[in-house]
């Protein structure tokens, strides 16, 4: 009976079924897209929530260089930031070669300058523009030392006229805040309190903006990175020149009805600033070096103003920047495309050697029994366990013109002991130590692609007619080539970013991009230039790969069954 | 039971002796992280003023970290990290420049920060034209100079720096530094440049062109070394002629491994090493690291070093303490590149000149290589 | 067709043993000579040695010693892909990276047959499996069975006169198994070739084969036509192998006319006939098939012995009914009766007598 019972329920669920025509139901009556949704949901939340850890370890480690890099290649902030009142000057500059910037913008590098040497940021600059100029790094270095000799011409005037500029507690009362004041000369330094951070008097911006927009900067500079107490300080020379500038410019009616602490004084600078020896900041820095009174530095920080710049990646394919845009560098000093050119070449080379070297033992090691096999693929992996630059160093010993190998073929006769190979410092040397290193990663995914091939496949060729070379290479070699693949890729790629083999062993014509990157990164600092190098390789190896996907197919790339 | 209780009784003793010792010298660190080469050169140190520094500081430790060869880059890089975790870094003086140009060595003041010389002559005065930068406190002076196979040269050894360009007198290879600077300066004074003129033809194009042309004649017979200790195993195997490289390491082959290689001292490069304080150190830290550098770049110290290896002394002051090698028993003073016998006709590194020019005509140097 | 002589013998082993390590005798002491256009199975417990037998005439193992001869030549020297040998894998070994055209074309492609030609013949192959739309398709878009078919199809279309195959059946279901089994002898006959092929599975062996030889331990335990191994075993391990078969051991009591009386260890006397036996007192395994087992008194023989039994086990089997029983100390004797109306449902605990025919019991060895 109860049979009977539920065929009727079940045919009666089925008869709904067919006429409702909206979307399927779960039991509850939601959808069941919904349903399923959520349900899937709820998992794969579990799941993202298991590997978060390793997927925020991976963002971290490999996106987040990648992501570094490629904005270094690009960044140029340091120009702006270090001479940002040069920089906007300079716009008005025509950049015409043989011209030189007018007055503003060599009063605006004395301000820049000044402040950037009392931070010691002006030689970082000069390293940075020697990149780019020959003699930027000297240039700047003097213009630092220059700067101070610059601004006390006026220093010295206001000095001469009243003891009352002398002094840094004169220059506090005047522009500090009394409020500040106050504290201030209440403030012990041993106390361990901080110093009460410097406060402008109202109104005094106005009279006195220049003076008052540099002594901001100073008092900065003085509390925060000194750590001196400000009160005491005798301002900068560049003060004394801002000064002047305000006593004579826009400001000089304003500064004639000024009633503040020092008026008298002020009073007093005003009438005889009219009279003082100005500084001609052109001349000034002429006679510091004669390089900024030409065009070719005010060129290169034109050039390099903007925050970011192509010029790493101009230099990386031997171009630079000029007046007329970019060009191509001189002749003899084009190096970066002869070294792509030769980096793939010769990876190529590594990846067809570690093939043909290759293939035979992995053939060998898929087709013993296991337990031979096994002790046969220490050896394989025995290289791993010394390390590189031991194994590299053998090389040498093997390969030199008196080492091993040339022994040998002298001792056995095959060349002459006065025309010994040369097998070594050159690309040969840099192949075949290279080769050695990466064939276990060539045999690995070989060996495992291999394993998976039934030996019935070519039992089945031969029982087909096949001789046992056609069987090979119509029936086996193809169902190999998914390791090939895989090895190649993986020898590839390693070989192209190689730079410790090749430099030991590479000498002049054996060495890769990467000697250069790695040259860049430790020796000439231009990380600039290194990360826009190594931008374009990791450019040319996603092409390469694109191109590998569109021709071979990625599916066809296995590292094991 | 027992073994916990001697381990908390020696704490309590150690932590006394700490209290007892701030009191003495102020809040200093007590553990240092020192940067050098590795190899004989940091033993040198070790020997001459790292363990007599630490007999004399109980409970100081200090840990070594051979990483010198990529210093700056290094701390260029912990300083962008906002972690710099070395106290002291040995390098030599053109790092120590780009060091401070960059803002990354801490810049110092000898007189204060360095001892006075026993007679009373100031820090400054004693290591003169050596302070070649604010932030660079000179420990030796070395040279890059050349070593040639006695076997392998005739009856007649060179003598002169041009019989490096001179194929026909002295066949087979030669190994030269994969660098233009020391290079290009000798290939001009072989080219009939005038020892005083070098720098200013080496600043023009034509100058440059002119060197990389010289060089071209030998270009064939050069192995490029890249690594001091590529040049005395060359020479060792016989696998070149001649080869330039550092002179200690050239002293070793000679007088450690006995092989058949003498000196060519002509036209050797004086170069400097020395400490550079990283910027941004701690004040606990920086307080050792000044105690200590006081102590191990004074007179006695620095001529200490010159037993261990053949690098000369950087205070004038030193010089006439040099003695003999600690393990050899050989006097040390004939082996010193500042020897007068081997001073004879010297360079000295043009650190301003390389600065500007080191990445212009190393770009044409490394496309020359490359043709 | 029992007794080929060896002159008009197309396959012949003679004398033929296979070691592997030089210790152990895979095959041992191998004789055998089959006509031309015989369906021939080998028949075997794993490790029996059939498939050793197999790839030894295929040519990819040697015969360590022996004489193996096709059409009257001996092939001991002649390399695989000499030998003409079709042949069927149980994996089949469909070349995955060429599609089902490609890997048909090859046997022929390496016989350097023009490109016409191959693709006429296999179009021709491919219909004869059934698989004519699927030429273009690769070996992994197939299922099993159609696999199964191509790589029949590659082993035939060069024509070869003998045919391996290697368990091909054996990973399919059982209903797959089944047509496949009726398509390969229907081919095999319809093409009139010959063909050896290698099972472990006994029903396979008996629907497919003119003739079965069951191997184990090395050796042909029997060679004979289906009908005669199934009712003739000539010793205990065929009728073990064969079928389902229950034993009962004893010892033989006397010998006469064809009969023999056999004195069971659990007790009670049986007529059996003597096939392993020849004189009396010699140990013995009485074979006796379920089928043939009677308890219902109005079907047996007259005067027929019968045994004493109890009912362990009743399964409705649907055309048959399985019932287990105790008898004579064992308690795995089996019973198969057809589901006919007037058929008895036996119940567990029933205590009834059974008989057979004394023809139908063969006494074998120990």
């Amino acid at each position: 009976m109860s049979d009977v019972n539920n065929a009727t329920t079940a045919l009666d669920a089925e008869r709904a079924e067919k006429e409702y025509s909206g979307p399927m139901l779960a039991a509850d009556g939601t959808p069941l897209k919904r349903s399923l949704n959520r349900a899937l949901r709820r998992q794969k939340l579990r799941a993202l929530l298991l590997i978060a850890p390793l997927l925020i370890f991976v963002l971290v480690t490999f996106i987040a260089p990648i992501a570094d890099m490629l904005f270094r290649s690009v960044e140029n902030e340091i120009v702006q930031d270090t001479l940002p009142r040069t920089t906007e000057a300079l716009e008005q500059w025509s950049g015409e070669d043989g011209t030189t910037p007018d007055a503003p913008v060599y009063k605006a590098l004395y301000q820049d300058i000044y402040i950037a040497q009392e931070r010691k940021l002006h030689t970082r600059l000069g390293s940075r523009l020697n990149y780019e100029l020959t003699g930027a790094s000297s240039l700047f270095r003097k213009s630092g030392r220059g700067v101070d000799d610059i601004g006390e011409v006026y220093q010295d005037q206001f000095e001469d006229l009243n003891e009352f500029w002398k002094k840094g507690e004169n220059w506090n009362e005047v522009l500090g805040s009394d409020a500040w004041l106050a504290q201030i000369k209440d403030w012990d330094k041993s106390a361990g309190t901080p110093q009460p951070a410097f406060e402008m008097r109202d109104g005094i911006a106005d009279i006195f903006p220049q003076t008052a927009g540099y002594y901001m900067i100073f008092a900065d500079f003085v509390q925060n990175e000194d750590e001196d107490n400000l009160y005491k300080e005798d301002p900068w020379p560049l003060i004394y020149s801002a000064f002047y500038d305000d006593l004579t410019g826009d400001t000089a009616s304003v500064i004639a009805s000024y009633s503040g602490p020092g008026a008298t004084e002020i009073a007093e600078a005003a009438a005889a600033a009219t009279g003082f020896e100005t500084v001609d900041y052109k001349e000034a820095f002429t006679k510091i070096d004669k390089d900024w009174g030409a065009s070719p530095i005010w060129g290169t920080i034109r050039a390099y103003s903007p925050r970011f710049t192509n010029g790493y990646f101009l230099n990386s394919i031997d171009m630079q920047k000029s007046a007329d845009g970019a060009e191509f560098r001189p002749e003899n000093e084009r190096i970066y495309g002869t070294l792509f050119l030769r980096t793939l070449f010769m990876s190529v080379c590594i990846t067809l050697s570690c093939i043909l070297l290759g293939y035979p033992v992995a053939w060998i090691l898929a087709n013993l029994p296991a337990r031979t096999a096994n002790l046969l693929m220490i050896l394989v992996l025995l290289p791993f366990w010394t390390s590189l630059l031991v194994r590299t160093s053998a090389w040498k010993v093997m390969l030199q013109q008196q080492g091993v190998v040339n022994d040998t073929l002298v001792w056995l006769g095959v060349v002459a002991d006065d025309s010994r190979l040369a097998l070594i410092n050159n690309q040969t040397g840099t192949i075949i130590a290279m080769t050695h290193i990466l064939l276990p990663f060539m045999i690995l995914p070989l060996y495992s692609v291999m394993k998976t091939v039934p030996p019935s496949y070519l039992r089945a060729a031969k029982s087909l007619g096949a001789t046992n070379w056609t069987a090979f290479w119509r029936v086996y070699f193809p169902q190999s080539v998914p390791g090939i693949g895989a090895g190649s890729i993986l020898v590839f790629i390693l070989s192209i970013g190689y730079y410790i083999t090749p430099e030991i062993v590479g000498g002049t014509t054996g060495t890769f991009i990467s000697n250069r990157i790695a040259y860049h990164i430790s020796s000439s600092l231009n990380w600039g230039l290194a990360a826009a190098l190594g931008a374009i390789l990791l450019a040319v190896v996603l092409g390469l790969y694109y191109a590998y996907d569109k021709i071979v197919g990625i599916d066809n790339v296995k590292l094991g069954g | 039971m027992k073994f916990t209780t001697t381990l908390l009784a020696s704490s309590a003793i150690v932590g006394a002796g700490t209290l007892a010792f701030a009191d003495a010298h102020g809040n200093m660190a007590k553990e240092m992280t020192l940067v050098s080469w590795g190899g004989a050169y940091q033993s040198s140190q070790d020997k001459a003023y790292v363990q007599p520094y630490l007999e004399m500081n109980e409970g100081v430790t200090a840990v070594w970290d051979e990483s010198s060869a990529e210093a700056v880059a290094k701390l260029r890089a912990m300083n962008e990290a906002g972690n710099i975790t070395w106290d002291l870094v040995d390098v030599v003086a053109a790092d120590a420049i780009r060091l401070c140009d960059e803002g990354l060595a801490m810049e110092i003041d000898a007189d204060e920060m360095l001892a006075a010389a026993p007679d009373g002559t100031s820090a400054s005065d004693d290591f003169g034209d050596l302070l070649v930068s604010d932030c660079f406190i000179p420990q030796i002076v070395y040279s890059t100079t050349f070593g040639y196979r006695t076997d392998m040269v005739g009856d007649t050894p060179p003598t002169k720096i041009c019989d490096v360009f001179d194929l026909e007198a002295y066949p087979g290879k030669r190994a030269l530094e994969k660098r233009p600077i020391n290079n290009m300066e000798w290939a001009l004074l072989c080219d009939g440049v005038a020892k005083d003129e070098v720098y200013d033809v080496l600043a023009t194009p034509e100058g440059q062109e002119k060197a990389l042309a010289k060089l071209d004649t030998i270009k064939d017979n050069v192995i490029w070394w890249s690594a001091g200790a590529d040049t005395p195993q060359l020479l060792a195997d016989g696998e070149v002629v001649m080869g330039s490289t550092y002179n200690g390491r050239l002293f070793s082959v000679i007088e450690e491994q006995k092989q058949p290689v003498a000196m060519l001292w002509d036209a050797q490069v004086f170069d400097l090493d020395g400490w550079i304080i990283p910027a941004g150190l701690s004040d606990e830290r920086l307080a050792r690291v000044k105690d200590f550098v006081k102590f191990a770049t004074d007179t006695q110290r620095l001529a200490d070093q010159s037993q261990y290896i053949s690098y000369g002394p950087a205070r004038l002051s030193s010089a006439p303490m040099v003695g003999k090698h600690a393990d050899l028993g050989i006097e040390m003073a004939p082996h010193m590149p500042t020897d007068p016998a081997n001073a004879e006709n010297t360079f000295l590194y043009n650190y301003e000149f390389w600065a500007d020019y080191r990445d212009d005509i190393d770009a044409k140097f490394q496309a020359w290589l490359a043709q | 067709m029992a007794d080929t002589s060896a002159t008009n013998a197309f396959v012949e082993f003679e004398r033929v043993q296979k070691s592997y390590d030089g210790e152990n005798l895979v095959v041992k002491d191998l004789n055998l000579s089959m006509p031309k256009g015989e369906f021939l199975t080998m028949l075997g417990p794993s490790g029996s040695g059939k498939t050793t037998c197999l790839m030894m005439l295929a040519g990819f193992e040697t015969a360590t010693h022996g004489d193996i001869r096709l059409d009257g030549k001996s092939i001991n020297n002649i390399p695989p892909h000499k030998r003409g040998i079709g042949m069927v894998f149980q994996n089949y070994a469909l070349f995955p990276h060429m599609t089902v055209a490609e890997n048909l074309a090859f046997p022929l492609e390496v016989r350097k047959i023009g490109k016409s030609e191959r693709e006429k013949q296999v179009k021709i192959a491919l219909d004869r499996v059934q698989m004519g739309d699927f030429g273009g398709r690769r070996p992994a878009q197939l299922s099993g069975g159609q696999q199964q078919r191509v790589a029949l199809a590659r082993a035939l279309v060069f024509e070869p006169e003998l045919v391996l195959m290697d368990e091909p059946l054996g990973a399919l279901d059982k209903q797959l198994r089944e047509t496949l089994q009726f398509e390969i002898t229907h081919l095999a006959h319809e093409l009139g070739i010959t063909v050896v092929y290698v099972t472990h599975d006994q029903t396979e062996a008996l629907t497919m084969s003119d003739r079965v030889a069951v191997f184990e331990n090395g050796r042909i335990q029997q060679l004979a036509p289906p009908d005669l191994l199934y009712e003739e075993p000539e010793n205990s391990f065929v009728a073990q192998f064969i079928g389902e078969n229950n034993t009962l051991e004893g010892v033989v009591k006397e010998i006469k006319g064809g009969t023999c009386i056999v004195q069971l260890d659990g007790g009670g006397l049986i007529e059996a006939k003597p096939i392993n036996v020849t004189k009396a007192g010699e140990r013995t395994r009485v074979s006796i098939r379920p089928e043939r087992v009677e308890f219902n008194k109005d079907r047996m023989a007259e005067g027929a012995h019968t045994l004493k039994a109890e009912v362990l086990e009743f399964v409705y089997m649907g055309d048959i009914f399985r019932t287990r029983l105790r008898v004579a100390g064992t308690d795995n004797f089996i019973i198969k009766t057809r589901n006919a109306p007037d058929q008895v449902r036996l119940k567990p605990g029933q205590q009834i007598e059974i008989g057979w025919l004394a023809e139908d019991c063969r006494a074998l060895d120990a």
